[in-house]
């Protein structure tokens, strides 16, 4: 009953709010006033439901929470138990793998080219996943890396005639170190300063590349970059962006499979004590400083690989590919996924880069939707869409004795 | 008796403050010394300097290692005292929220372990038989403290004892020489804390360890320890056996005022 109070009271504000806009239409050849009333009850009923939408989902949510504080054990959910049960895990991601392996042979060139991008995004999602999601330091200048691993390809061609294959570990390198430099002065600073100096850096970087004209070419960009050979073979223009394909989701395999295993390990472990407290998990013998310079550069490396493969698949790069936005988009993937969360990566890379292709329909709105589903995001579900599983251990003393009863 | 921590002229100011100024305080092995005195006597400034958060100004921290002899702390970091055997618990409870009671206290066995990056990328045997170790071992501890069936909750879901004690888990997970305890009873009732009394002697006796504690609860403190540092205004008052102090007239004045005095 209060709900409908409200929502009417709600819905009226707005019928008065909107009046002098929508209902009062002066026709200026006539010189009357035109009443279009029926405009006015679009929208009484559009806020009264909207609104009531709106609290029952406050009021879900705040069920939600209360549940989850009153249970203990936070795996008695579905999706905790399916998640627990390795065969269901399995053929999950045997499925997943092959539909990834098999799709670009159904798909149009077009197609691929959207499938690779979306697969670098994982990539991104990953390695910026581990400095944000892991050790819980705000990054908001990832593109930076991103830019370092494509120019260090870029110049490299330019200059040297160097091929994918060695510039791929090289991006890689050469980004890692761009990642220590960058951590060794923030090392110390943490939350809000530590996002804007990594911001800072990511604008440093995208100026430099623009104004450093003799070099990198400004804004014009370098083009032609080299398709990754294959045995001297030459690959018509689909088979090579298959090719390409094939080359990025072998190394998004290598990127979850190491995600998987640092956060279950011990390095993983020290990087969430430092997210969460780092008084604390400096006295319990943590390096915080080596654990956050390991995760910086880590990272760096992933996004340096990523741009290696985005150079290599449009072929052209100019610091537009680079700028603030992009590193905000990166952050996205990581928030909508779930931060911490291995698996969340697919999920919130395939959404950051797919949804926008899908809905060329809404091109013009595409920010307003992207805003409002970050923020619906935050409100109900800030754990991500998939969010970090626990883990179960496997105690040697208790195996005994379950395996006796 | 043999010495296992020994600080010297310990001072530490913040501007114009001296938080703490020429403590001195010697823990023998296997011995449980307490450290009392009014509130805001610089006794967690003085367990911070010892730990590492906080630089002193002057004086000594040295540990008497039974591999490396005399070591100085002070100036070190307080992962590397932590790996050298010194393990402490906080005033206000500072557990790793978001992980499971296991978790925590796998934590803590964090200096003792290697396993670098590369071999949790490469998933070496070495790798993996010290992290099934790691678990074992921290699921013993929890046996050892009677949390073992909570092992899988999370950490902020326990009881507020049983975070207290989770602590204490925690800390023992890096097999510390000297186990400091920054008032341990704090918010326990008088059975929990009789508990937490003899929970501290057997955590002496097990893992041969000496323990120095500040604590509040003056029958505890009475009780417990072999002897009792007292401090007020950052500077050490009176030390000894806790019969003695108790009846050192400073002490009685620091704790009671003036015009008790008798």
């Amino acid at each position: 009953m209060y709900l409908i109070k409200r929502s009417l009271l709600v819905s009226i504000w707005f019928v008065f709010l909107t009046l002098p806009l929508l209902a009062v239409k002066v026709d200026t050849t006539n010189e009357t006033l035109i009443w279009r009333w029926e405009n006015m009850l679009y929208v009484g009923v559009i806020s009264f439901v909207l609104y009531m939408i709106w609290m029952l989902a406050l009021r879900w949510r705040s069920r939600q929470r209360r549940s989850e504080e009153v249970a203990q054990p936070r795996l008695t959910n579905f999706y905790g138990n399916i998640t627990d049960n390795k065969l269901i895990v399995s053929l999950f991601n045997i499925s997943l793998l092959s539909i990834l392996v098999v799709l670009p042979l159904l798909s149009s060139g077009y197609q691929i080219n959207i499938w690779t991008t979306s697969l670098i995004y994982v990539i991104i999602g990953l390695g910026l996943n581990i400095v944000v999601g892991f050790a819980g330091q705000l990054v908001l200048g990832y593109a930076a890396f991103y830019a370092v691993g494509a120019y260090t390809f870029g110049l490299l061609y330019q200059n040297f005639g160097v091929g994918f294959w060695v510039a791929l570990p090289c991006g890689a390198a050469i980004a890692g170190l761009f990642g220590v430099l960058v951590s060794l002065p923030v090392i110390r600073l943490r939350g809000d300063y530590l996002a804007i100096v990594t911001l800072g850096f990511g604008e440093i970087t995208r100026l430099v590349l623009e104004n450093w004209i003799e070099v990198t070419n400004g804004p014009g960009g370098i083009s032609n970059i080299p398709r990754p050979a294959l045995f001297n073979i030459e690959l018509s223009d689909t088979a090579t962006a298959i090719w390409v394909y094939y080359i990025v989701l072998f190394l998004m395999l290598v990127a979850f499979i190491s995600l998987l295993r640092l956060k279950n390990s011990r390095v993983g472990r020290s990087w969430i004590a430092v997210s969460e407290d780092e008084t604390a998990s400096e006295v319990m013998g943590i390096n915080t400083t080596w654990a956050k310079l390991t995760a910086f550069a880590l990272s760096a490396v992933w996004a340096g690989i990523a741009g290696v493969l985005f150079a290599t698949k449009t072929r052209f790069i100019n610091p537009d590919s680079f700028t603030f936005m992009d590193s905000a988009m990166f952050l996205c993937i990581v928030v909508l996924g779930g931060m911490g969360s291995v698996y969340g990566m697919l999920l919130g890379a395939f959404a950051i880069a797919l949804l926008p292709e899908y809905l060329r329909a809404f091109s013009e709105y595409r920010m307003l939707m992207f805003g409002a589903a970050m923020t619906l995001m935050m409100i109900f579900r800030p754990q991500g869409l998939i969010p970090p599983k626990v883990r179960r251990y496997r105690i040697s003393k208790l195996m005994g004795k379950e395996a006796q009863s | 008796m043999e010495k296992a921590l020994e600080v010297t002229q310990l001072s530490i100011s913040f501007g114009g403050l001296k938080a703490v100024s020429d403590m001195a305080l010697t823990v023998n092995k296997g011995e449980i010394v307490a450290l009392i005195g009014p509130n805001g006597a610089g006794k967690t400034t003085f367990f911070n300097c010892v730990t590492g958060l906080y630089r002193p100004n002057t004086g000594s921290v040295k540990l008497h290692h039974p591999e490396r002899g005399e070591v100085e702390l002070k100036g070190l970091p307080p992962h590397s005292i932590t790996s050298l055997g010194l393990a402490r618990t906080f005033q206000n409870i500072r557990l790793f929220s978001k992980m499971t009671v296991l978790e925590n206290v796998m934590m803590g066995m964090h200096s003792r372990t290697k396993a670098g990056i590369f071999s949790a990328l490469a998933a070496s045997r070495s790798a993996k038989q010290e992290e099934q170790q790691i678990v074992d071992e921290s699921y013993e501890l929890l046996e050892f403290l009677n949390l073992h069936k909570l092992y899988k909750a999370n950490a902020k879901s326990l009881p507020y004892g049983d975070q207290r004690r989770l602590e204490i888990a925690r800390a023992l997970a890096a097999r510390p020489l000297v186990l400091l305890l920054d008032e341990p009873a704090a918010g326990m009732n008088p059975q929990e804390t009789q508990e937490l009394k003899e929970l501290v002697y057997q955590i002496r006796d097990r893992f041969k360890l000496s323990v120095l504690l500040i604590e509040h609860d003056m029958s505890m403190v009475m009780s417990l320890s072999d002897r009792v540092y007292v401090m007020e205004y950052g500077s050490p008052i009176a030390d000894g056996k806790p019969a003695e102090v108790s009846r050192n007239p400073a002490v009685i004045k620091a704790y009671l005022g003036e015009e008790y005095h008798a």
